[in-house]
């Protein structure tokens, strides 16, 4: 539950927040506290739920179609994007009741050649645009990065919010970046908005990040990059996720979760699963709405789901490599 | 698209704990049966299974109990504290290395969750043996006397809501002052205290130095009343307790009473809610609410009155009663058919005297003790719901709208165990903990414990304090050497 009391509740009334610097500021600071020793010990507590047999199935298959695949180094190649794309197709080439991952997501020159290897199956391609990962770029050269990604067919873009200006107060710019680069995305890409949450460093500051992305029209909200030391926790997931949660119930506008980073294990993918289910409820848990930002992860899956089916643990040579 | 995520049942082995069909009263270092040959059975209050028959202690078990430990005594307290020392850390290493099995014993004779019992039960008990084992060999430098001495035999009553951890909060800090024990379990979970008795016997201890006696509560007067005992420790209902009160004045008998309790969780407006929430539910439906420290009522501020029960409502919808054995289980079975009658009863009042009632859509086992957590709003301080300690899964919500208002409401209570205080604002945790009379106030937390702190109340919630360096004093002589008592 995270409106505070002085806010207003119907939707219209919550675009009046944003007619100016002070408005915004006011109602972000306005939105209750986050105790972090509780908001912890309930992350842990959700993950001590013992997840067996029949509910891990299908939390694993749950888990491998809200992977997005991702490849994202300076060294990337159209050979090494075909293969990552191809693997999103058909996760375990040895089982193909496998589910597809939701998405590959590459830099923006990647992107076409990602297109072509998904071609025809459901599977999206999702670009990080706007000078990522650390977004120090003019607002032009972030919209220009936009464009030539949603150019070249990305459905999803995601985007890092300039945290320089979001940890100096400045919300109204983070805000304003936003919006520009949701209207470039048009209507064919979805945006996933980073935050970073490692940078913001307190709770407080990442249950503001999380409105002020949903304010600005994201469609996702997304912890980290990848590329800094804390990314994805029980704990920030949590807590974004009672904000979307919360948003939905203010606006009835369902804007999706994406935790990224460090998540390695199907274990820790079933406890984020667990989270989600019980915070922001069901109606979450779909590829939609709910994705996990891992490259590791998905061989871990493949791994555990192999087990399941077979009785014995394969091994890594059993999966393939990207 | 996505199907509901039905998680499987994940149940704990009941097989790594092997219940003996019988048990005998402890005395003396040996497992035997009672002087008249009385029996009682316990069951567990999730399947009503019988789970063993054991001995019902009788007026000559407690004076042969007493006796041993009078006898015991002599040797343990003559003991180097770091002697006593050594056989405590032993226990409480004991207990790590069997908690697995002290948690299913527990989670099967009591009906609480395993979760409960694993992570929060046998942790502390554990930790308590640690902490008071501490404590032996420093005694004169725990601000109690240069040469605090023993009291003698402690008679120790505990209830059936933490029945090893109630037993850990009294045995560990009598050993380790240099007493001797004579403890009586409830009736209806006295099975983890006698694997305690065996756990004395694999850690070594002398005989006598602890003498555990099942029974009903005639076995708990009979020790309480008897000549030979110097001290009585007793946590249970405000009504045993005065009857107590009642039997020991007069003698020179040390006294601590640990009771009832009607606590209040005050949330203020600037609250951090979604922790508030959790904390509400730890409060209220830990232990199925058979705590006396819990946070059975609830006082919100009533400007977020509405959205805080909304959030409320949602969480508890999200509860999983059912077999206790299962890992996934928050809610487990009421302690006993007599227990729930209470409840209900006291709840079927509380809807007379026109209070909202709510309860989450939330099946109920068709054998076994259960109810359903339940929510009244609309509550005041004049109905009995907001009054009596319920003592099960049973929240009263009451308003206030100022802090003062708050404060009068928390404090116009027969009780004062425990409130929790929820603000984002640090001066007025303290303003508002100063003016709360309760002797435990967590703030922006409820329900945690730590051996290191004392635990006590005010008023009818009982006097003395357990734990902490607080909980040696209920046990020590300061200056007075125990031929004198």
């Amino acid at each position: 539950m995270t409106m505070p009391t002085n806010a207003p509740t119907a939707a219209h009334a919550l675009t009046d927040v944003t007619a100016s610097d002070s408005t915004l500021r006011r109602f972000l600071h306005g939105l209750p506290g986050v105790d972090a020793v509780g908001l912890e010990a309930r992350a842990a507590s959700l993950g001590t739920r013992s997840i067996k047999t029949t509910a891990k199935a299908y939390a694993i298959d749950l888990a491998i179609s809200m992977v997005d695949l991702t490849t994202l180094e300076g060294a990337d190649t159209p050979g090494k994007v075909r293969a990552l794309g191809a693997k999103a197709v058909h996760p375990d080439p040895s089982d193909r009741t496998t589910p597809a991952t939701a998405a590959v997501c590459v830099y923006p020159d990647m992107v076409a050649t990602a297109k072509e290897a998904v071609a025809g199956s459901s599977v999206k391609v999702a670009s990080v645009a706007t000078a990522f990962p650390a977004g120090r770029a003019a607002l032009g050269v972030k919209l220009a990065d936009v464009r030539d990604a949603v150019g070249a067919g990305a459905d999803e873009i995601d985007m890092v919010i300039d945290r320089g200006a979001f940890l100096a107060g400045n919300y109204m710019k983070v805000y304003d970046e936003i919006v520009a680069v949701k209207e470039a995305c048009g209507t064919s890409a979805r945006l996933k908005v980073i935050f970073e949450t490692g940078e913001l460093s307190t709770y407080d500051n990442i249950r503001r990040a999380s409105w002020l992305g949903m304010l600005a029209g994201a469609d996702f909200i997304k912890t980290s990059t990848g590329k800094v030391a804390v990314n994805a926790t029980p704990a920030n997931t949590l807590l974004m996720l009672e904000a979307v949660r919360d948003f939905r119930a203010q606006t009835g506008i369902q804007v999706g979760v994406k935790p990224a980073g460090g998540i390695r294990t199907t274990k820790d993918a079933v406890k984020f699963l667990v989270l989600v289910n019980e915070t922001a409820g069901e109606d979450w848990l779909d590829n939609h709405w709910f994705r996990f930002g891992a490259s590791s992860l998905l061989n871990d899956l493949l791994m555990q789901r192999q087990k399941l089916a077979t009785g014995r643990y394969s091994g890594p040579d059993y999966v393939t490599v990207d | 698209m996505a199907s509901v995520f039905e998680y499987a049942p994940a149940p704990e082995s009941r097989s790594i704990v092997d219940i003996a069909p019988s048990y005998g009263l402890f005395i003396d270092g040996e497992f035997v049966e009672a002087a008249d040959g009385k029996v009682f059975k316990t069951v567990s209050p999730s399947t009503e299974e019988v789970l063993a028959e054991i001995a019902q202690a009788g007026e000559a078990d407690v004076d042969r109990a007493v006796k041993a430990a009078r006898k015991a005594f002599v040797k343990w307290s003559a003991l180097p504290g770091s002697e006593r020392a050594k056989y405590l850390f032993r226990i409480a290493r004991i207990i790590q290395e069997r908690s697995r099995e002290l948690a299913v014993l527990e989670t099967l004779d009591n009906g609480k969750p395993i979760k409960e019992t694993r992570d929060a039960d046998l942790p502390l008990v554990a930790a308590h043996f640690f902490y008071y084992a501490g404590w032996a060999d420093k005694l004169e430098h725990a601000g109690f006397g240069a040469s605090p001495a023993p009291l003698g035999v402690a008679g120790q009553v505990i209830p059936w809501n933490f029945p090893l951890l109630m037993l850990a909060w009294k045995i560990a800090p009598a050993l380790a002052t240099g007493n001797t024990v004579v403890l009586k379990p409830a009736e209806t979970t006295p099975l983890s205290a006698l694997f305690f008795a065996d756990i004395c016997r694999q850690a070594g201890l002398p005989k006598g130095v602890v003498n555990i006696l099942p029974g009903y509560g005639d076995s708990g007067a009979a020790l309480v009343a008897h000549p030979d005992v110097n001290k009585v420790a007793f946590t249970g209902s405000t009504a045993v307790g005065k009857e107590i009160a009642r039997t020991v004045a007069g003698t020179h008998k040390k006294v601590t009473l640990e009771l009832g309790g009607k606590g209040a969780n005050i949330v203020f407006d600037d609250a951090p809610i979604d922790q508030a929430v959790e904390g509400i539910v730890n409060g209220i439906f830990f232990n199925q609410g058979q705590v006396c420290c819990a946070g059975s009522r609830l006082l919100v501020q009533e400007s977020i009155q509405d959205e805080l029960l909304e959030s409320l409502k949602r969480r508890l919808s999200t509860l999983r009663l059912g077999d206790p054995l299962d890992k996934n289980t928050d809610i487990g079975a009421i302690n006993s058919e007599e227990q729930l009658t209470r409840i209900t009863s006291l709840v079927e009042q509380g809807e007379a005297e026109g209070a909202e009632r709510w309860s989450p859509a939330c099946e109920l086992p068709e054998s076994g003790y259960w109810f359903a957590p339940t929510l009244f709003t609309n509550v005041t301080q004049a109905h009995r719901i907001a009054r009596d300690e319920i003592f099960g899964p049973v929240l009263s919500v009451l308003t206030f709208r100022t802090p003062d208002e708050a404060v009068a409401k928390a404090n116009n209570s027969a009780y004062g165990l425990s409130a929790g205080i929820w603000t984002e604002k640090g001066s007025r945790i303290l303003a508002v903990a100063n003016k709360l009379r309760a002797g435990v106030i967590w703030s922006n937390t409820f329900n945690k414990f730590d051996p290191t702190s004392p635990f006590g109340g005010y008023k009818e919630s009982g006097f003395g304090r357990e734990g902490g360096r607080h909980g040696l004093e209920a046990y020590l002589a300061p200056s007075s050497p125990e031929g004198e008592r």
